[in-house]
């Protein structure tokens, strides 16, 4: 079957009434629920066209209404912008992570990370622009685990040809669709045969009717080596959904941390928009120190989406002027800035380029 | 818990040792195994060193099971090994198991992989003074080569856990860092998703801890570990983790200290112990162009020295690497440099003949 999906061409647009886009919000815990927020306080003064629908979902409870509500919003509106949802463990292994339902109900099957070297933040390596496109519902996530004798534990990692396939056409149509000469599949398929195996061929197969990209793999463990001392040798890469996380983080560990990265996760129908490294900062919660850099921009993938593209550079623009800045860099950067300080320095930024935005900040 | 107290060095009987010699298998593997091999066996005629190598050869083109069967009788008669990494032909039938898998859990149950990650004095990069053992599960968890495909186009792979391997695993941990003298273990899993598997885990980690006061333990998420590795690696001092994620976090880890030609690699089991490099790489494309780096290699044997009681030799040589590394000029290409492997293992010999004790003729 060809999965013909392109994030921003096939799916109809989503839900706009008299010119104003409606998201669906979902908080999530420790510094979501501040720094989206702040994303609100950023739209109104910027006079972004969104309403935001917020949604609440509690995590500690046992129930799955909450996140069936959440999932019906983002039905109803097509794309969300939420915040990690801490998953408690200390309920019984029945209780699903949060997150991981959201993606597999909606179908996410996609998540895709841009990991570049941003200005004004210092790393030890320089010109790293890697886009990382990861499997979003299968592989090792599908909390398939039984007992079935005592002690000992059999964890089902799930691999089918479908998803396979989609996340490859998903992966190539991106990679030309943004100019990109090479994609890497990420994999271990030497020791894990079908599994693997099975990924790499679809891949494989994809990469055959794109003959203007080139295609290589790599194994997961060689590929960690590589990105820890010469990252620049990549440009895209695709990969199941265990490596991708750890593959993500790796990337987000070497252009500056979790407060900067944003993700996105798509699906054929619906979209939504996060931090790349999904953290909830639990210790940082509500202490003002969080950076919103990566809230932000992800909020700007989400404006792109929707196809508000001035909007979208208004802010990403503003966002990286101010990161430039490096006496407001936030802790987890080094410095010593506050949340709000960097967010008014944005707001500041953006009323100087003359938008249009209320007097009153 | 009853814990079956294995520190190789204590309670297992020592290796074979005939006439004051050890006999060690050594297996050649693929790729840059064979050449760095055979510098390991002139540096150890060169340095007297009172052991012989029994070399056993694996083909691995074929799909016999043979050559390996030899190979794992031979170490099972000698108890100590030293390898390269045997090639697993990806175009032969998922059937045909990695030898290199089946060498570590069907005949010796080497259970415990251990990399210690130390910035080497000499060499460039960008976190200085890393320090980190890593133990990682060495013979179930994503490797179990268990996997089918009930429906087509669906693909089953099964990740075992046990209590009893991660029982066993934790309590090496928890030993090895209380004999190293070292403050704090850390394990690495993915609990949060694989609830069952990983918390068991983290479950039996937990058990051992307790037994181990004077050592403190903590947990981190595989993501985040790998993550606070690349900007903070200085945190981390032993960690411990199922398969998998051990492979990752040890490329992680060589990668930070230099790379895969610099960091030796131990697989220990209760009667058996075999050495090779710790990221287990073939180095088919420089393979006999002497451009390798035979570092990893070489600190491996001294790991094995150290294994068989022959602490004097361990040392010596050791220290001659460290000078050799020293000097940058000889460093090979994969550090920099345009050296070659026996620029590098002549060098070494020298500074063995210098430090003094009794060596044959350069």
């Amino acid at each position: 079957p060809n999965h013909t999906i392109m994030p921003n061409q096939i799916i109809p647009p989503p839900a706009k009434y008299g010119g104003r886009h409606t998201v669906t919000m979902i908080p999530g815990d420790g510094i979501g629920p501040e720094l989206l927020n702040h994303a609100r306080e950023l739209f109104r003064f910027c006079c972004v066209p969104v309403d935001f629908e917020v949604v609440n979902v509690d995590s500690s409870v046992t129930s799955e209404d909450d996140i069936n509500n959440a999932v019906t919003a983002i039905k109803r509106n097509g794309v969300a912008l939420k915040g990690n949802i801490e998953t408690n463990h200390n309920l019984p292994p029945s209780h699903k992570s949060r997150n991981n339902l959201l993606r597999t109900s909606l179908d996410l099957y996609a998540n895709v990370m841009h990991c570049q070297t941003l200005p004004g933040v210092q790393t030890r390596h320089r010109d790293i622009d890697i886009i990382i496109i990861r499997e979003n519902t299968e592989g090792e996530y599908s909390s398939l685990e039984h007992e079935n004798v005592p002690g000992v534990v059999e964890c089902l990692k799930i691999i089918t040809r479908m998803n396979s396939m989609r996340l490859a056409e998903f992966a190539f149509r991106l990679a030309r669709e943004k100019g990109r000469r090479r994609i890497t599949a990420v994999h271990k398929a030497n020791i894990m045969k079908l599994g693997d195996g099975l990924f790499l061929k679809c891949c494989k197969e994809v990469a055959a009717g794109y003959p203007d990209i080139t295609f290589d793999d790599m194994i997961v463990d060689n590929t960690t080596m590589q990105l820890v001392s010469k990252p620049q040798q990549f440009d895209v890469m695709v990969m199941p959904n265990l490596y991708g996380n750890v593959v993500s983080n790796v990337c987000a560990g070497l252009v500056g941390g979790p407060g900067l990265v944003p993700g996105a996760n798509y699906g054929e129908n619906y979209a939504v928009f996060e931090t790349a490294t999904r953290n909830t900062g639990k210790s940082i919660a509500n202490k003002n120190i969080a950076n919103p850099t990566a809230t932000l921009l992800a909020s700007c993938l989400m404006l792109d989406h929707l196809r508000l593209h001035d909007h979208a550079s208004v802010i990403r623009k503003a966002v990286l002027k101010t990161l430039s800045e490096t006496q407001l860099h936030t802790a987890d950067l080094g410095g010593q800035g506050t949340t709000s300080e960097v967010v008014q320095t944005i707001m500041q930024e953006v009323q100087r380029n003359g938008f249009l935005n209320p007097k009153h900040i | 818990f009853t814990s079956k107290t294995l520190m190789q060095s204590n309670n297992k009987p020592p290796p074979a040792r005939y006439g004051g010699r050890h006999t060690v298998t050594l297996i050649p593997g693929d790729g840059i195994g064979p050449e760095l091999l055979n510098h390991v066996r002139e540096l150890f005629r060169f340095s007297c060193v009172p052991l012989d190598f029994e070399v056993v050869n694996i083909n691995s083109s074929i799909t016999s099971e043979d050559d390996i069967n030899n190979a794992i009788t031979a170490i099972r008669r000698n108890g100590v090994a030293l390898k390269g990494n045997l090639e697993t032909n990806h175009t032969l039938p998922p059937s045909h198991k990695s030898r290199n898998n089946v060498l570590r859990y069907t005949g010796l149950d080497l259970y415990a992989n251990v990399m210690r990650c130390q910035s080497l004095p000499g060499v460039q990069t960008r976190h200085k003074n890393i320090d980190i053992i890593i133990i990682r599960e060495n013979t179930e968890g994503e490797y179990s080569s268990l996997e089918h495909e009930s429906v087509p186009g669906v693909v089953e792979s099964l990740k075992i856990i046990t209590r009893n391997n991660s029982l066993r695993i934790a309590d090496y941990a928890f030993q090895l860092a209380r004999e190293k003298g070292r403050r704090r273990v850390t394990a690495v899993h993915k609990a949060n998703i694989m609830k069952l598997a990983d918390g068991l885990f983290l479950q039996c980690c937990r058990e051992v801890a307790s037994g181990y006061p004077d050592i403190a333990f903590d947990s981190m998420i595989v993501d985040n570990t790998t993550m606070q590795l690349v900007s903070k690696p200085h945190q981390f001092d032993v960690m411990v983790m199922p398969n998998l994620y051990g492979n990752v976090v040890s490329n992680v880890c060589a990668g930070l200290v230099g790379g895969p030609g610099l960091v030796p690699g131990a697989n220990y089991g209760h009667n058996y112990a075999v050495f090779e490099t710790a990221t287990r790489n073939t180095g088919k494309s420089i393979a006999g162009r002497n451009i390798a780096n035979p570092t990893a290699m070489l600190l491996a044997s001294c790991l094995m020295l150290d294994h068989l009681k022959l602490h004097d030799y361990a040392s010596m040589i050791r220290n001659a690497v460290f000078a050799t590394m020293n000097e940058s000029l000889l460093h090979t290409p994969d550090i920099g440099g345009q050296g070659t492997t026996s620029e590098m293992v002549q060098s070494v010999m020298r500074n063995i003949k210098s430090s003094g004790p009794l060596t044959t003729e350069l």
